[in-house]
């Protein structure tokens, strides 16, 4: 019973924070709304006894995706009135179809649900194997998808050196160090000798 | 000498002779060309008397040469071959006499022509074609014959080819032609069905054993024979220029003037009461088919008359006697005296052909002129002309005195008239009291009008020796250019300037022809005078039925020709009075008050327009054919072509793909977000496929 | 009153459609558009993690989290070009952005 409440609650707050991170007027708003949807499916998460994953959702989602969507919306000057326009046009369009899409999700679940899946469960079943979560995980992650792991963190890498392609700027007039060049210094190209006249002093053009 | 070779080489001298000529007449020569085609058919001339004499006075069998074999398919058999018996002897010397003496006298009268070669080609391959249609053992080769006539009237008459009208005419005379050439291929169809042989040896001991055979359509019961016989009867009447397609015959006088004397007054256009009395057997057994026949060819004879006594250009006159003359033939062979309709056939030839001929000279001295009304007082300056004139229209009108003898005509018309009486009098033929009475009235009428084309021409003042008279170019080369369209009655001494463009010469000096155009004026004057008395005996009277020997059938009850000796003298003397009366009322017109008939004419009257005019028969097909297949092939082209098969084909095709890929193309709009909507709109039409597979 | 799988695939559908909706409602604001992939990502997650917990089969949170990672990296690479693109623009209206118009 409590755990029923606890669905439904969660749920719901997912639920609304969703449409209001899509009906928010500022776009930070719009942040925030997302924050507050990944914790309730974390929430969810650890209903159905899958807390390492709940976790690794607010580390990373909240933690690292949403705090980068914050940067990004105030980093960026816009005008977000004018973005919002055609909002009510394309309104009643979208929602027939959004709504078409649910109907026929959510029958297909009950199909799929009633069809025989899941018949034997009785909830969710981690309690009963003894091992926790991330034991479960890690006991099937380097050993039966290692490949995909890998290929996981290939993805990240690519993703990362994109971003960094995509967004380096080389401002030209900004002066840097280049430690190669500072360290290669050679004695013959770094300093000449001009012969100085003793007591008759240096003029600009002698040392150019 | 072995008479079957004589043969073969008589009917294919005329095609070597055109082949050898038409191919290479322009390296030859003139003076060669002339020669080779005129000298072979001289040959097949002299073979042709050569038969014909041995069967009239020797006793010649009938035969079939075999040359080759044509079509074998099946049931259907034809053979190339040439059958001599009394008919095709009758048309062999017909066809090749009148021949040779047009080759001849072309000589003269294409004397100015650039084009001889050609021209003597295609006299020559018409009298091939129609030596092949008289010979014919079969119907394939009869039709063989009857189509290359037709082409080589349609190449003749449009020898000059530059003048419009000529060439109009052709295109006319062959497209008539052919809406009977229809209904005689749907007559040979029929006769195929019906008896499963078109070889006529074979066909004609099977008719009367099949007499009453019905046939069935749209609910009632036609008899076959009858049909069969109409079906031919068309044929006939699109050769021979029979009331309804007669149309062709007057515009055909565009060609040159031997052109019209060989076609068009003794061959050709008999090819048609020739094949009427070659299927004798038929129309003897459907009396219907006869009936329509001899209604037909009446009604021809009057209206062709009655058309002819208006008409101006000499030589439309004689067309128009032709005509009138041929359905003489056709209702005598409509009541059953088809010997009669050939002896007619046979004498006309040679008067007809005497009287085109003698009007070509007319027109040769007259430097070209053809209007009758800028002729008058030739007597004296073209005295051969006039006499051989004279004896022609002497032969045409039929004048002789019963009992005594006359000319040519005289016996022809009156066994045709009589038999006419005699079908009505034995009841045999109910048409032929209207035959009759048509007969002797378009007698009268044949009197006047060539009455008429004597007086206007050789008597009465020299209308060219007037001032501000218009006459037309000499020389036959310009006839290829100059077209002679005929002002109406009333405008001619008004609109006199009108052709003023035309060089003038100096002052007309008629003149005779030459002798190469007189020789054969003269050959064909003894014809139309002895032809008659000479041959009467033959072809219609005591030794009939030696000559014939089978040739021409006639039915149990046919009486007809013997009948035509026995009917009351009142019969025998009639047209003789007719003639008279209507040679009394041209001599009035034209002589005594001269001037009368041109004031009658100017003043336009309806009877006057409506016989110049020809009945307006030929404004009536142009409305009713003529525009009919034209708005017809209006529909056809911008409804049934334009709208239903381009707009359904292609141009409705490329349209409908212009339009649709111009919408299609409006979803690559650059959008992403739209493409995501259709991204999304398959997701959602996948899922609903799921649910139908899954949930079912 | 018993929680069924059913119930946890019926969130995932709202949630799924509703960042379908978003994507669909702003057009113009990109930073909208992610945010509602992000949370498409998010009920596909649900999904997951919800038939692993009720087949009693650890793959599904595996799955889970690989989704994870590569929505991570997506959003990285997303905000990388958004700002590519402002900086080339000054703006972030996308559906001015039509130059693969066919």
């Amino acid at each position: 019973m409590l755990q029923g409440i606890a669905f439904y609650l969660l749920a719901a707050v997912a639920v609304v924070g969703g449409l209001m991170v899509v009906t928010a007027k500022n776009p930070v708003h719009s942040v925030l709304w997302l924050i507050l949807t990944f914790f309730s499916s974390a929430g969810l998460f650890v209903l159905l006894g899958a807390e390492f994953l709940a976790m690794l959702l607010v580390v990373v989602y909240v933690g690292a995706v949403a705090v980068l969507f914050l940067f990004v919306v105030m980093m960026l000057d816009v005008d977000f009135v004018r973005l919002r326009e055609g909002y009510a046009r394309y309104l009643p369009l979208a929602a027939i179809v959004a709504g078409v899409l649910l109907a026929e999700m959510i029958m297909i679940s009950l199909v799929v649900v009633n069809g025989g899946a899941a018949a034997d469960a009785t909830g969710p079943a981690a309690a009963t194997t003894g091992l926790t979560n991330a034991e479960a995980i890690g006991r099937v992650l380097y050993t039966d998808y290692v490949y995909i792991f890998q290929a996981a963190g290939i993805v990240l890498l690519i993703a990362m050196i994109g971003a960094i392609v995509l967004t380096l700027r080389h401002k030209p007039n900004i002066k840097r160090q280049k430690a190669h060049d500072q360290v290669n210094r050679d004695r013959k190209t770094a300093v000449e000798v001009k012969g100085a006249v003793s007591g008759a002093g240096v003029s600009a053009e002698d040392l150019v | 000498m072995n008479l079957e070779l004589l043969v073969t080489v008589g009917v294919f001298a005329p095609l070597l002779g055109a082949l050898i000529v038409g191919l290479s007449g322009r390296r030859l020569g003139d003076l060669l060309s002339k020669s080779i085609t005129t000298g072979l058919l001289f040959v097949s001339c002299a073979i042709a008397w050569i038969v014909f004499s041995q069967w009239t006075w020797g006793h010649l069998e009938p035969f079939t040469v075999h040359i080759a074999p044509f079509i074998q398919v099946g049931d259907f058999e034809s053979n190339w071959s040439i059958r001599i018996d009394a008919l095709s002897a009758v048309m062999l010397v017909v066809v090749t006499s009148v021949s040779s003496l047009v080759h001849l006298y072309s000589w003269g009268y294409m004397a100015e022509d650039p084009d001889k070669p050609r021209f003597f080609a295609y006299l020559s391959l018409f009298t091939f074609a129609m030596l092949a249609l008289v010979t014919a053992a079969d119907f394939m080769q009869l039709f063989f014959g009857w189509e290359g006539v037709g082409l080589a009237s349609y190449l003749l008459i449009g020898f000059w080819y530059k003048k419009a009208t000529a060439s109009a005419a052709a295109i006319k005379a062959f497209v008539v032609n052919r809406v009977g050439d229809f209904g005689f291929a749907l007559g040979i169809f029929t006769v195929f069905w019906m008896f499963g042989t078109i070889e006529f040896a074979e066909l004609f001991p099977m008719i009367a054993a099949r007499e009453g055979t019905g046939w069935e359509f749209l609910g009632h019961t036609w008899s076959a024979l009858d049909l069969a016989g109409v079906l031919l009867f068309i044929g006939a009447m699109g050769k021979s220029a029979q009331f309804f397609l007669h149309t062709w015959l007057p515009d055909a006088m565009e060609g040159p003037t031997p052109v019209s004397a060989l076609i068009h007054a003794a061959t050709m256009v008999t090819a048609g009461v020739y094949m009427v009395c070659l299927l004798s057997p038929i129309y003897e057994y459907a009396p219907y088919a006869s009936q329509i026949i001899a209604l037909t060819g009446a009604v021809t004879a009057l209206f062709a008359a009655t058309v002819g006594l208006a008409q101006n250009d000499i030589k439309r006159v004689i067309a128009y006697s032709t005509c009138s003359q041929l359905g003489y033939m056709f209702f005598a062979a409509g009541v059953g005296a088809y010997e009669a309709a050939m002896f007619h056939l046979f004498t006309h030839a040679f008067f007809k052909a005497l009287l085109f001929l003698g009007a070509g000279s007319v027109i040769h001295g007259m430097h070209h002129e053809q209007d009758m009304r800028q002729m008058g007082g030739l007597a004296k300056l073209l005295p051969i002309t006039y006499a051989v004139m004279m004896i022609g229209t002497i032969a045409i009108t039929g004048l002789g005195i019963p009992g005594i003898g006359g000319f040519a005509g005289f016996y022809s018309k009156d066994i045709v008239i009589e038999s006419a009486f005699a079908a009505a009098a034995s009841n045999h033929s109910p048409m032929g009291l209207f035959a009759f009475f048509v007969g002797i009235l378009a007698a009268g009428l044949t009197a006047y009008y060539s009455w008429r084309l004597i007086f206007m021409t050789f008597h009465n003042k020299p209308v060219w020796k007037e001032e501000g008279a218009h006459h037309a170019d000499d020389h036959a080369s310009h006839a290829q250019l100059e077209t002679h369209s005929e002002p109406l009655a009333d405008d001619h001494a008004d609109h006199g300037h009108a052709h003023d463009d035309h060089v003038h010469h100096g002052p007309l000096k008629p003149h005779e022809s030459p002798w190469v155009m007189l020789v054969p004026l003269l050959l064909l004057s003894v014809g139309a005078v002895a032809a008659g008395f000479l041959f009467e005996p033959f072809f219609t009277g005591h030794h009939e039925n030696e000559f014939w020997r089978g040739a021409i059938f006639n039915g149990p009850a046919n009486h007809v020709l013997h009948d035509a000796h026995g009917v009351p003298t009142w019969v025998v003397w009639s047209p003789l009075v007719l003639t008279l009366i209507g040679t009394f009322v041209a001599f009035w017109l034209y002589v005594l008050k001269e001037g009368m008939a041109r004031r009658m004419a100017e003043r336009g009257g309806l009877i006057y327009r409506f016989l110049y005019n020809k009945w307006y028969f030929d404004e009536l097909y142009d409305f009713i054919f003529v525009r009919g297949a034209k708005a017809v092939g209006d529909l056809f082209w911008k409804i049934g072509d334009v709208k239903l098969i381009d707009g359904l084909g292609p141009n409705g095709a490329a349209w409908a793909s212009l339009k649709s890929a111009a919408r299609l193309g409006k979803i690559q709009s650059g959008y992403v977000y739209h493409y995501a909507f259709v991204m999304l709109l398959g997701v959602a039409g996948f899922l609903a496929f799921a649910i139908y597979a899954w949930g079912a | 009153m018993e929680i069924t799988l059913a119930h946890y695939l019926a969130v995932g559908a709202i949630l799924f459609t509703i960042g379908v909706f978003g994507i669909f409602v702003n057009r113009k604001n990109v930073i909208i558009i992610l945010m509602s992939i992000e949370m498409i990502l998010l009920a596909v997650n649900i999904n997951f993690v919800a038939f692993s917990a009720y087949l009693n089969d650890i793959s599904g949170q595996i799955m889970a989290m690989f989704v994870l990672t590569v929505a991570a990296a997506e959003a990285a690479v997303g905000l990388a070009i958004l700002v590519t693109f402002f900086r080339n623009r000054g703006d972030i209206a996308v559906d001015d952005a039509s130059v693969m118009k066919g």
